[in-house]
């Protein structure tokens, strides 16, 4: 049971950060369906980092931890980062349509990162370094075995997870209490209005979904290193979309807000875990499970959302200033 | 006049355009296609040191190299392109299906599992009937139960078609462990119970495309329920006005578009695989979404723009296997995708203009001088002349 709610928070960090990065650039007037490439190439970004990093080094083992931690985690930001400014460029400046932005980024991601996987990482020893390495980064405290099922359930990951859930406080804390994230909503409700009154409309808009991106890219990583240990880089492009699209349905669970989705994200992992707690009924249909809650979530939320729990009112508009 | 300097001109000035006429767009988007070309052909130069013209080549050999590899070219393009007529009124209609994946799978597990009860037991012709109808079937399903709550409670359909996607992916998953006899985790084909063949069998496939593309674009552009279509894409509020039924034609639209991805279902497992995968509709669900947008959702277009993305993809993927022997074939769904990146861009200059600090000096005025002056010649135009009747008559 432990293990399983555990396996269940880890799975649920990836959702979490998905859903983090959509929520931040949702809040900017912008729907984000690339996030599943995004992630997708911020799993292979970070993986990328690591093994450049052990290759390095005569024996991967004896690797840094804070280098390691701190490669890994710039280059998945970095490179979902790419992706999300390929996404911002198109519908920020050029303003093309959001949802055909962000499907071709979505093709564009996962092709991007089976082609990388390939042609650079998967070549050298790459499936038998990263494994030990994801042990490094997943080092939890060494007391942590010793406090039983609390121990086991919230303080056996490495600190990677931990970070996770800071980022999600730390963006609901400025979402909702600072200038810059009032600035932000205010942007997402109206552009034109935070136009008039002197925000920078573009310079935010390209922030939140650069910021957006790279917390996305993390949770690609985490995707690798936690949930799957480092193995199956190849898998990727296949069972990385899936969070992806759960993550951007989970923004409409969580109504909009990064603090809620801690709880949300966990929710579902739990849910994607049912398959594997032993309970006596078909697993392929437990696998659907997932899947069938986000569309009851979304069918409540249609039927019973009040006026407060509505989406950014420009959301999936573009803003252009000469527009009438 | 003392912050004359401290203000400073953006470098470019991005506006609207008047309308371009229909041969301009096309110009703008065969450019695009000339630029997105040249490009990936220097990406290919400089991730894998190939010669562009060489690349150019081995795309063509890919295509057009042998017959099969012609007929194939053929099969490929007709199914995207009937993907593609399916998701047509729905996106007309800004009703976002990207449930194509899901339907499609739908319809070819439909299709096998009558193939899996029926073959042998009963006539094959009863059996065709059976699985064109079931097929057909199970794909409006799949497709009606988001058009349902989208017209009732305007459900999110973005995410919902996507969801059904996992479902219809997992009940693969489920029918594969109930129905394979070897327990490999893929079932066996039925070749025995495919659908009969005209000719060879990729005719039937290209047969049907041509069909339903006539059919799709005097449905769009001359009936009346196109026209129902349209209007509730552009303006909800103005249907109902007109006394359009909105709900109805949102739930009969979609229904459409569930039939054709039911049939593209049946055509995958019942004309060319025998069989059903995860990935049978080789995501083309989502590739259809471009081929359509970049179409406009013109069905004689949409020919054009499935035919160039099969091409490109079936070229690149033959080019970097037998030519650069990489054997990676997410080669060409990545350079596929920079494509589309690349004719989004283009897109721009459709609708807008980027004019720079330099000519932008006189911009304001010599605009309002032309209109004064009736673009130029002196004489007013059209517009303005019954503008000033309209005056005049007042």
């Amino acid at each position: 049971m432990g293990a399983n709610l555990a396996g269940a928070i880890a799975l649920g960090t990836v959702l979490l950060l998905g859903s983090v990065g959509e929520i931040i650039t949702e809040k900017s007037g912008h729907l984000n369906l690339g996030i599943p490439g995004i992630m997708c190439m911020g799993a292979v970004g970070g993986c990328w980092g690591m093994v450049v990093y052990a290759n390095l080094l005569a024996n991967p083992a004896s690797a840094n931890w804070f280098l390691l931690l701190f490669l890994a985690v710039t280059c998945s930001m970095i490179f979902g980062a790419l992706g999300a400014a390929i996404y911002s460029f198109l519908t920020v400046s050029l303003r093309a349509n959001q949802n055909v932005t962000g499907l071709a980024l979505t093709i564009f991601g996962t092709g991007f990162s089976l082609f990388f996987v390939k042609q650079y990482i998967g070549k050298g020893n790459a499936e038998s370094v990263l494994p030990a390495l994801s042990k490094i980064l997943n080092t939890s405290l060494p007391f942590a075995g010793d406090l039983g099922f609390f121990g086991q359930v919230f303080l056996s990951f490495g600190i990677i997870v931990y970070l996770a859930v800071l980022i999600a406080l730390f963006a609901a804390f400025t979402l909702r209490k600072t200038r810059v994230g009032l600035r932000l909503r205010a942007i997402g409700e109206s552009p034109a209005t935070a136009d008039a009154v002197g925000i920078n409309v573009l310079l935010y808009k390209y922030s939140a979904s650069l910021i957006g991106g790279a917390v996305a890219g993390l949770g690609g990583l985490i995707y690798i290193v936690v949930c799957r240990g480092g193995n199956g880089l190849f898998e990727v492009p296949t069972d990385l979309p899936r969070f992806g699209w759960l993550a951007i349905a989970l923004v409409i669970f969580t109504v909009w807000k990064p603090d809620v989705a801690i709880l949300g994200s966990i929710l579902f992992g739990l849910l994607y875990m049912l398959k594997d707690m032993g309970i006596p009924f078909n697993s392929y249909i437990l696998k659907l499970v997932p899947y069938l809650v986000t569309i009851i979530v979304l069918i409540f939320t249609s039927i019973f959302g009040s006026k407060a729990v509505q989406p950014p009112a420009s959301l999936g508009l573009n803003y252009f200033r000469e527009d009438r | 006049m003392t912050n004359e300097k401290t203000i400073r001109e953006p470098l470019f000035h991005i506006s609207k355009r008047a309308p371009l006429s229909k041969g301009q767009v096309a110009l703008i988007y065969l450019s695009a296609v000339v630029i997105a070309l040249i490009l990936s052909g220097f990406v290919c130069t400089l991730l894998f040191g190939a010669n562009p013209f060489a690349a150019l080549v081995g795309i063509f050999e890919g295509n057009f190299g042998t017959d099969s590899r012609i007929w194939w070219l053929l099969r490929d393009a007709s199914l995207l392109l009937l993907v593609s007529l399916a998701l047509a009124p729905a996106f007309r209609m800004k009703f976002w299906n990207l449930g194509g994946n899901g339907q499609i799978i739908m319809g070819a597990l439909a299709c096998y599992a009558c193939m899996h009860y029926a073959y042998g037991q009963i006539p094959n012709v009863i059996m065709y009937i059976l699985m064109i109808t079931t097929s057909v079937g199970v794909g409006i399903l799949w497709a009606i139960i988001p058009a349902v709550f989208k017209a009732k409670w305007n459900t999110n359909e973005t995410l919902f078609t996507l969801m059904m996607n996992y479902i219809a992916m997992g009940l693969v998953n489920y029918a594969t462990s109930k129905w394979s006899l070897q327990q490999t985790g893929k079932l066996e084909p039925i070749n025995g119970a495919k659908l009969p063949e005209i000719g060879n069998k990729y005719i039937l496939i290209i047969l049907i495309a041509v069909a339903v593309t006539v059919f799709m674009f005097f449905y769009l552009k001359k009936s009346k329920h196109g026209f129902e279509v349209a209007l509730v894409g552009e303006s909800v509020n103005t249907a109902r006005y007109v006394g359009i039924n909105v709900k109805k034609t949102v739930i009969r639209t979609v229904l459409l578009s569930g039939a054709i991805c039911g049939i593209v279902g049946l055509l995958f497992c019942g004309v060319v695989d025998g069989n059903v995968y995860e990935d049978t509709p080789q995501n083309m669900g989502f590739t259809a979404i471009m081929a359509v947008w970049f179409a406009q959702c013109n069905p004689l277009i949409m020919i054009i723009s499935s035919f160039g993305i099969i091409f490109l993809s079936r070229g690149i993927n033959h080019y970097q296997k037998n030519v650069l022997k990489l054997t990676n074939s997410a080669v060409s769904d990545m350079i596929v995708g920079f494509v589309y990146f690349i004719i989004l861009c283009c897109e721009f200059f459709v609708v807008y203009k980027l004019q720079t600090r330099r000519n932008k000096r006189n911009f304001g005025f010599k605009d309002i001088s032309e209109q004064i002056a009736g673009k130029g010649d002196g004489k007013p135009t059209a517009v303005e002349k019954e503008e000033r009747n309209e005056g005049g008559n007042k």
